[in-house]
């Protein structure tokens, strides 16, 4: 894998890359040759028109979605391309959806232990104790006996993400973790967002939030029709946006 | 009325007759639960396995599913018990209506839990995938606990039904509730022995059919 990576040129430094990828669905072209590479404890937000492809591009990089081509790297380590266990590698990178997708028949605890018991293997106890660590970093330890239907939207969310946080993932994903919230329950999750960043978390978030991007991303990326068109430092993308279509886009965003 | 009390309800015959009856239930109740737990397990199996999509298995599995459904039991019992041991193949009545009941709760079973498994939101997969579960562990940890539970229901339902089909073994000479029963019958020419079936059966299946009720109220709410 080492030297596959080397050949192909992937900046070491990059906590996570994605060269040239390509996607269709059908015949219909979702990603046309997507470059991003996302630095060590960088937050990186995409913004983009619905059909843009970023949520499509988000979900490659656990491989949900099957790139037709290009590859993707983690620490150096390819996730593309035949041979990668898979599932050893979705153990460092953390996904959290927009529906939550918590499992409604375990409690929060239940929800995160699954995975340290299952795939890491852990005995219950530590298992629980690792758990109740994250649900505490996402202010939820007095929840943890709830069943998610006893939780609110805010709160299966942030969960959800103490699910993801307890396998300690070198990069976290999320895919419009607040597009399905009630707008006062938004600001809890953004909240926990902003703590996972600053722990030194490396993250990739496709969201719609344009004043959490401009306040706590690093890079704002702007992808329309499968391509990046722009991307930037947060004060500058949203200031002075150098491509038509961005400026056009903010533009229908600020209404 | 005389004559219906004599035909239906004759003391000395029901006396008579009552232990005989009570070994029948004996039988239909291992019967029924021999039948019920390997049906639901081979049927819960079935479909896990129709869960991987290896083409050429879920077909076997559906063909199988459908036919299994489509053939009235009664039918299978015969062809099985007259006709295996034409090829050699000599096995007890209990043993044939076992793997016979069985067979057909099975396609029963395999249909209503692989229906739970695809109503099940792909999200959960993604979920317990995203978080480096295999397929076989998201199925086993996530999405079968919550496919099983909704289907609980139908489940308990067809294994009611299932366990009724024990009297069909009468056919082929099991010792069962009905088959006491109807034996007892042409020996004493008094319908009396069919009462006390009767009776049997209600007694043995009224509990479950109530303990049904109480699990669909239990299982129908989402979330508990």
């Amino acid at each position: 894998m080492e030297t596959v990576s080397n050949r192909a040129g992937t900046p070491s430094t990059a906590t996570l890359s994605l060269r040239a990828l390509h996607k269709s669905f059908g015949t219909f072209p979702v990603l046309n040759g997507i470059d991003l590479h996302v630095q060590r404890s960088e937050m990186v937000f995409v913004l983009g028109p619905s059909g843009s492809g970023k949520s499509t591009m988000l979900r490659c990089c656990n491989r949900l979605e099957e790139p037709d081509s290009g590859a993707i790297w983690v620490e150096g380590d390819l996730l593309t391309g035949p041979g990668v266990d898979l599932n050893k590698m979705r153990q460092r990178i953390g996904m959290v959806f927009q529906s939550f997708n918590l499992y409604p028949h375990l409690t929060a605890l239940g929800n995160v232990t699954l995975a340290l018991r299952r795939v890491l293997k852990m005995p219950r106890a530590e298992a629980e104790a690792e758990a109740m660590a994250a649900l505490k970093s996402v202010g939820l330890s007095d929840r943890a006996r709830h069943t998610p239907a006893q939780l609110s939207g805010g709160q299966q969310q942030r969960v959800a993400i103490a699910r993801a946080l307890a396998l300690k993932p070198t990069v976290m994903l999320f895919d419009e973790p607040t597009s399905a919230l009630d707008p006062e329950l938004v600001g809890d999750v953004l909240d926990v967002m902003r703590e996972v960043k600053e722990q030194g978390m490396t993250m990739l978030v496709v969201s719609h939030e344009m004043q959490f991007a401009r306040e706590a991303a690093d890079r704002v990326v702007f992808m329309d029709g499968g391509s990046i068109i722009e991307q930037g430092p947060p004060d500058r993308f949203f200031a002075a946006p150098e491509q038509e279509r961005t400026r056009a886009f903010l533009s229908r965003m600020r209404g | 009325m005389d004559v219906f009390l004599d035909q239906f309800l004759n003391p000395e015959v029901l006396a008579k007759y009552a232990p005989l009856i009570l070994k029948g239930a004996g039988v239909t109740v291992v019967l029924s639960l021999l039948v019920v737990l390997a049906g639901i397990c081979l049927g819960a199996l079935l479909a896990c396995l129709r869960a991987y999509r290896i083409n050429l298995v879920s077909f076997l599995i559906v063909i199988y599913a459908d036919v299994f459904r489509a053939l009235p039991p009664l039918v299978l019992i015969l062809l099985v018990f007259f006709g295996l041991p034409n090829i050699g193949i000599v096995l007890s009545s209990f043993t044939v209506l076992f793997i016979v009941l069985t067979l057909v709760l099975a396609a029963f079973a395999e249909e209503i839990v692989w229906a739970g498994i695809t109503s099940i939101p792909n999200g959960q997969w993604e979920a317990a995938r995203s978080t480096g579960l295999g397929f076989t562990q998201a199925l086993a940890y996530v999405v079968l606990p919550q496919a099983v539970r909704m289907v609980i229901p139908p489940l308990t339902n067809r294994a009611i039904a299932i366990t009724k089909m024990t009297a069909l073994g009468m056919v082929i000479g099991v010792p069962d509730i009905l088959g006491q029963a109807t034996t007892a019958q042409s020996f004493s020419a008094n319908a009396s022995p069919l009462t006390l079936a009767a009776v049997a059966y209600v007694v043995l299946f009224l509990p479950f059919v109530i303990a049904s009720r109480w699990l669909e109220a239990r299982f129908a709410r989402p979330g508990s």
